[in-house]
């Protein structure tokens, strides 16, 4: 067995992103991801990396921009009013098709809101992670140990579809410790090729231009166009799922990242009282697994999303769902985290609700 | 059986660092674990409290809300959780600090003067040790071999010389007699 480690989630990341080959990291401070940047900052000097505490998070965006435009592994991370400051940046570096490695440990909101955990921008980083016609992709891990897997594989297909991804966690998975191994410590990481980083002519061959102005406006379609394209592969090819006890559940739970696992308790809770409630657990927000979703609907009642917010992430189910059967919503926000027992049973009387057979 | 353990006490006494050294009793039996700390303003200077489970099976929630197993350390903390233990719990009470006792025969209760009996050994700063001997020895949660692998664990390098001051406090709250 690899050796074992007791981290907490925001130094895990942060350790997982280094072994991932990232060697600039642009940041400012803030509660309840701030042991990631210090944790940035002692190492990244030590192994010939960049740690730079931003004068804002606006400046830290715009940073790792400029490192992307280059070719660089780069990363930077804040929570939830900090990643509203660097949405502007977020969306200049998703039209100058630029990969990096954006990670939003949520915190209660709106506004400053609270710093205990939450899940209320999901809205955020699936819909409108920056203005214009945008996506990025948006991990959603549930251990500290799916971070540490989940880094790597962010930064690669960030790389792969020159797409900025996302990792979206929260308070409590950036606070909490949990054993796990780092993968690959033998192996060095190889970077890939970026064939059109701006790295410098030396004569022998055109310019690469990063940019996202395009006056013409048939020319910015065409980009758009051509960037909706990859969207499209990443929809086929990248979407990732967790499904426990569906085959036979008659409620669904619809749950990601920290409350996915309250909800497994409360799975087995239901399956101990004879209750078939089974779960999903989308593991990739955006893409997020409508096809897996609209599967389930053709044999299940019914459908309850699980969030740390108010009801957000139950649209894009209600959107899979199509209508098949009803999708309800049970949710705890400002930074209360929901128990197995009041999960229990919200789906208790949604069954009582739906009834019947299907 | 799942441990839901809750510590609490003062900002400074070394709650999260006893909670710390459980969660890695838990990986050296190979148990999953989890850790979770208070974490805000409450913790400069207020109260400090943090939740550990312990399981044969996968943890969903780090947050225990109803321990069976509580560390208290200070007045505020017990008469903030005393009354969430379960029934058939255990509670280890830092009765220097705590002059209240329960009424509440549900529960099993140490009153263990751990702050006194660090002063009193030159063990200043580690009733938070004290108090977890205590507590394994009413808990048997796991092996006295294990509990002093995880102390020697979490005491950094930089403190090495702290960590027969560490071990001698795990002793004298195993071998407490209330």
């Amino acid at each position: 067995m690899s050796q074992q480690y007791m981290m907490k989630g925001n130094e895990a990341l942060a350790e997982a992103a280094l072994r991932a080959g990232c060697r600039y990291f642009f940041g400012y401070p803030i509660t309840p991801q701030t042991e990631l940047s210090a944790y940035m900052s002692k190492r990244m000097p030590k192994i010939g990396g960049t740690f730079l505490q931003a004068e804002s998070e606006i400046a830290a965006i715009n940073m790792v921009l400029g490192a992307s435009s280059v070719g660089a592994r780069v990363m930077t991370s804040s929570s939830s009013p900090g990643i509203s400051l660097k949405t502007e940046g977020i969306s200049y570096i998703a039209g100058s098709d630029l990969p990096c490695l954006i990670v939003n440990v949520q915190r209660g909101g709106p506004g400053l809101g609270g710093i205990q955990p939450s899940q209320a921008d999901y809205f955020q980083a699936t819909k409108a992670p920056g203005h214009g016609d945008l996506h990025i992709m948006v991990f959603a891990p549930a251990s500290i140990q799916e971070i540490v897997d989940m880094v790597g594989r962010a930064f690669d297909k960030a790389d792969q579809y020159r797409v900025p991804a996302m990792l979206l966690a929260d308070g409590a998975l950036g606070q909490m410790m949990e054993p796990i191994a780092f993968p690959d410590e033998s192996e060095e990481k190889k970077l890939p090729e970026k064939p059109w980083a701006a790295t410098g002519t030396k004569g022998s061959r055109k310019p690469n231009i990063i940019n996202s102005l395009y006056l013409n406006p048939n020319k910015l379609e065409d980009s758009v166009r051509e960037r909706f394209e990859r969207y499209e592969k990443i929809k086929e090819n990248e979407v990732l799922y967790e499904e426990v006890m569906t085959d036979d559940a008659d409620l669904v739970l619809i749950a990601y990242g920290i409350t996915s696992r309250i909800c497994k308790t409360a799975v087995n809770m239901a399956r101990a009282e004879g209750i078939k409630l089974g779960l999903l657990r989308p593991i990739t927000l955006w893409p997020f697994p409508e096809k897996a979703i609209a599967k389930i609907a053709d044999h299940a009642k019914a459908f309850m999303s699980v969030e740390m917010s108010m009801g957000q992430m139950v649209d894009d189910v209600r959107l899979a769902v199509n209508g098949k059967c009803p999708v309800r919503f049970f949710g705890r926000t400002g930074g209360v985290i929901p128990t197995p027992d009041e999960i229990l049973q919200a789906a208790k009387d949604v069954l009582a609700s739906v009834g019947g057979d299907k | 059986m799942d441990k839901n353990i809750v510590l609490a006490g003062f900002g400074g006494q070394g709650i999260l660092f006893a909670g710390k050294v459980l969660a890695y009793t838990g990986m050296i039996d190979n148990l999953h674990v989890s850790w979770l700390p208070s974490y805000g303003p409450e913790m400069r200077g207020g109260t400090a409290n943090c939740s550990v489970c312990i399981s044969e099976n996968e943890i969903g929630s780090p947050r225990v809300l109803n321990p069976n197993i509580l560390i208290v350390m200070n007045i505020q903390s017990y008469d903030r959780f005393i009354d969430t233990v379960v029934d058939g719990g255990g509670v280890v009470i830092n009765s220097t600090l705590i002059n209240k006792k329960t009424n509440n025969e549900k529960i099993n209760c140490v009153y263990i003067p751990a702050t006194e009996m660090a002063n009193e050994n030159g063990l200043q700063g580690l009733a938070n040790i004290i108090c977890l001997g205590a507590m394994l020895k009413q808990s048997g949660m796991t092996s006295y071999k294990t509990m002093e692998e995880a102390v020697k664990k979490c005491v950094p390098a930089s403190k090495a010389h702290l960590l027969d001051a560490n071990l001698k406090a795990l002793k004298l709250g195993y071998d407490f007699e209330g």
